[in-house]
């Protein structure tokens, strides 16, 4: 890679109290590309998100960010209080000064011009998933960072997302950084798995992180459920090892239902990617 | 209704010099209530009522620090507001303790301190009642000047960092990362709250500062469908509450701070029969 990265890591440590939260870890971010961050609950995922958006300082190690780069942050949750009445356009109007049209414009890419004149905390968690991605990409920003942006959407609207994200990495060639302990789903269209607990226990291509003896002995036997999402897709490998999805470019809604459905059969992962290379 | 009320009392008074002091007290609670309003909606939305409390109960300790150094009575309350308002905040890192027991201590030892260290300086002619519930009509041309001036700064103070101001309290850590200097945006709204509760002492004295903030807010929450429209109504129904409250308590004789209250709570009930929306 010549293009240096959107945003770099390197031997990140964090100590709170006396407990190490992250150990020597060390991350990057390019342009176009997508990098999911996964591991359990405690792993240290969400903060190695807020040293990466600068609003903790590392212990040890640097976090470099290209030159003007403009963050698209879309928290894991917004809990507005009742009390305050906001619709979703005064909600965006906060952070930017787009017009109405523009933020129709930037609803309509994320399916949810409907709620603009709704109160925010009508919204349902699929709804609001989606205004939250509206209001990261009202920035036009270089580098997405989307902290568990699944959460409290059901498993067909977690579908939608992904694809969604996909998309529009596809569509504006922005960075991502997805942060998830949900591995089902995750990883079709993620170019680098990183799987933290602490320590970076492993990164790679998805196929290569889910069959990783430290990858597996921390998720047990759910670990298979990544290869099962993956192999639905029915995507093929170009020689650099990149996933290449079959019946690219999101031609609409069709193929979401697919994956859906074949998700329940229990494909073993080890012969579906015949020939791939083993990590 | 409100109007009607005003234009009566106008009337009564008749312009005589015995009856200046009800204008005076009328014109002293608008000009508060059109500053409590849009700041008692950003203590209703961030849930700082308690907080807000907690500050008011302080100022007789202000009270008391004015008369010992001769700074002043406001300028005492709003130092000492700032001082316990820090206090709270490095307490509050500790996280030994939840916000609501650390709220209670401040609140009533301050409230406790202040009555004492009053008691002592019992050199100084101190009306504690019209501390503790206010004294509307005992307002002077200096006063009315100090709530017009300094309300007229908070609320400049307020259009200023409003957006800011509205995008932490929907999120901090969404307004951090978007460049919101949260700390110093926190810090200017408690400013805010301090100077106002030295201005209100006059009016509804230190006990009942926080109902003008809370209830008209409240009551307000029921018409709006944005938080400017929230704000504007909330001072609006704080309006009509000093209104009809002075214009209670001179057809009856009850005390006017809390009929002031006691109209705002008539009119947050009466919000209540109203159809929601938003």
């Amino acid at each position: 890679m010549t293009v240096p990265p959107l945003l770099e890591a390197r031997n990140i440590s964090l100590t709170r109290g006396d407990r190490a939260v992250l150990d020597n870890v060390s991350l990057s971010v390019g342009a176009g590309e997508i990098v999911t961050l996964i591991g359990p609950n405690g792993a240290g995922k969400t903060s190695l998100v807020k040293l990466c958006l600068g609003l903790v300082k590392p212990d040890k190690g640097t976090v470099a960010r290209a030159p003007g780069l403009n963050i698209g942050y879309m928290p894991q949750r917004l809990a507005v209080d009742v009390t305050l009445p906001m619709p979703v356009a005064r909600f965006l109007s906060l952070w930017s000064r787009a017009t109405r049209a523009e933020m129709v414009c930037v609803l309509a890419e994320v399916g949810a011009e409907p709620a603009i004149d709704r109160a925010i905390q009508t919204l349902s968690g699929g709804e609001l998933q989606r205004v939250l991605l509206a209001r990261a990409l009202l920035r036009q920003p270089d580098l997405l960072v989307l902290d568990e942006p699944v959460q409290a959407v059901d498993v067909h609207g977690q579908i939608e997302l992904f694809e969604l994200i996909g998309a529009i990495r596809n569509r504006r060639g922005c960075g991502v950084l997805l942060v998830s302990h949900d591995l089902h789903l995750v990883m079709a269209r993620t170019d680098t798995v990183i799987c933290l607990n602490r320590h970076v226990c492993c990164q790679g291509k998805p196929e290569d992180v889910s069959r990783h003896p430290e990858y597996v002995a921390l998720f047990g036997r759910h670990a298979d459920a990544l290869a099962i999402y993956h192999h639905s897709h029915d995507h093929s490998h170009a020689d650099d090892g990149c996933v290449v999805p079959a019946g690219q470019e999101h031609t609409g809604h069709g193929d979401h239902h697919g994956c859906g459905h074949d998700h329940h059969h229990h494909h073993g992962h080890d012969h579906a990617h015949g020939g791939h290379r083993h990590g | 209704m409100t109007i009607t009320i005003i234009t009566a009392m106008i009337m009564r008074t008749g312009g005589t010099a015995m009856d200046d002091f009800l204008l005076r007290g009328l014109l002293a609670g608008i000009g508060l209530a059109l500053v409590t309003g849009p700041l008692g909606c950003v203590i209703v939305w961030r849930r700082m009522a308690y907080f807000g409390d907690t500050l008011s109960h302080s100022a007789l300790l202000g009270v008391a620090l004015g008369f010992l150094t001769g700074i002043g009575t406001q300028t005492g309350i709003v130092l000492v507001c700032l001082a316990i308002a820090l206090a709270l905040t490095l307490l509050q890192e500790q996280r030994r303790l939840g916000s609501d027991t650390l709220l209670g201590i401040i609140s009533h030892s301050t409230l406790s301190l202040g009555m004492i260290a009053l008691a002592v300086l019992g050199s100084v002619r101190v009306d504690l009642l019209s501390y503790l519930f206010g004294d509307i009509l005992a307002v002077g041309d200096a006063d009315l000047y100090a709530i017009w001036g300094g309300g007229a700064l908070v609320l400049a103070l307020l259009a200023w960092i409003w957006r800011p101001l509205l995008a932490l309290t929907v999120d901090e850590d969404l307004a951090r990362v978007e460049g919101v200097p949260v700390r110093r945006v926190r810090l200017g709204f408690t400013l805010m709250i301090a100077i106002i509760i030295a201005l209100a002492m006059k009016i509804v004295g230190i006990l009942l500062v926080t109902a003008l903030l809370i209830i008209p807010a409240a009551a307000a929450r029921r018409f709006a469908k944005g938080p400017e429209g929230m704000a504007v109504q909330s001072a609006l129904i704080g309006v009509g509450a000093v209104a009809m409250g002075l214009g209670a308590s001179l057809q009856v004789d009850v005390p006017t701070g809390p009929a002031i209250v006691a109209a705002a709570a008539a009119l947050f009930l009466a919000s209540q029969a109203v159809p929601a929306r938003g």
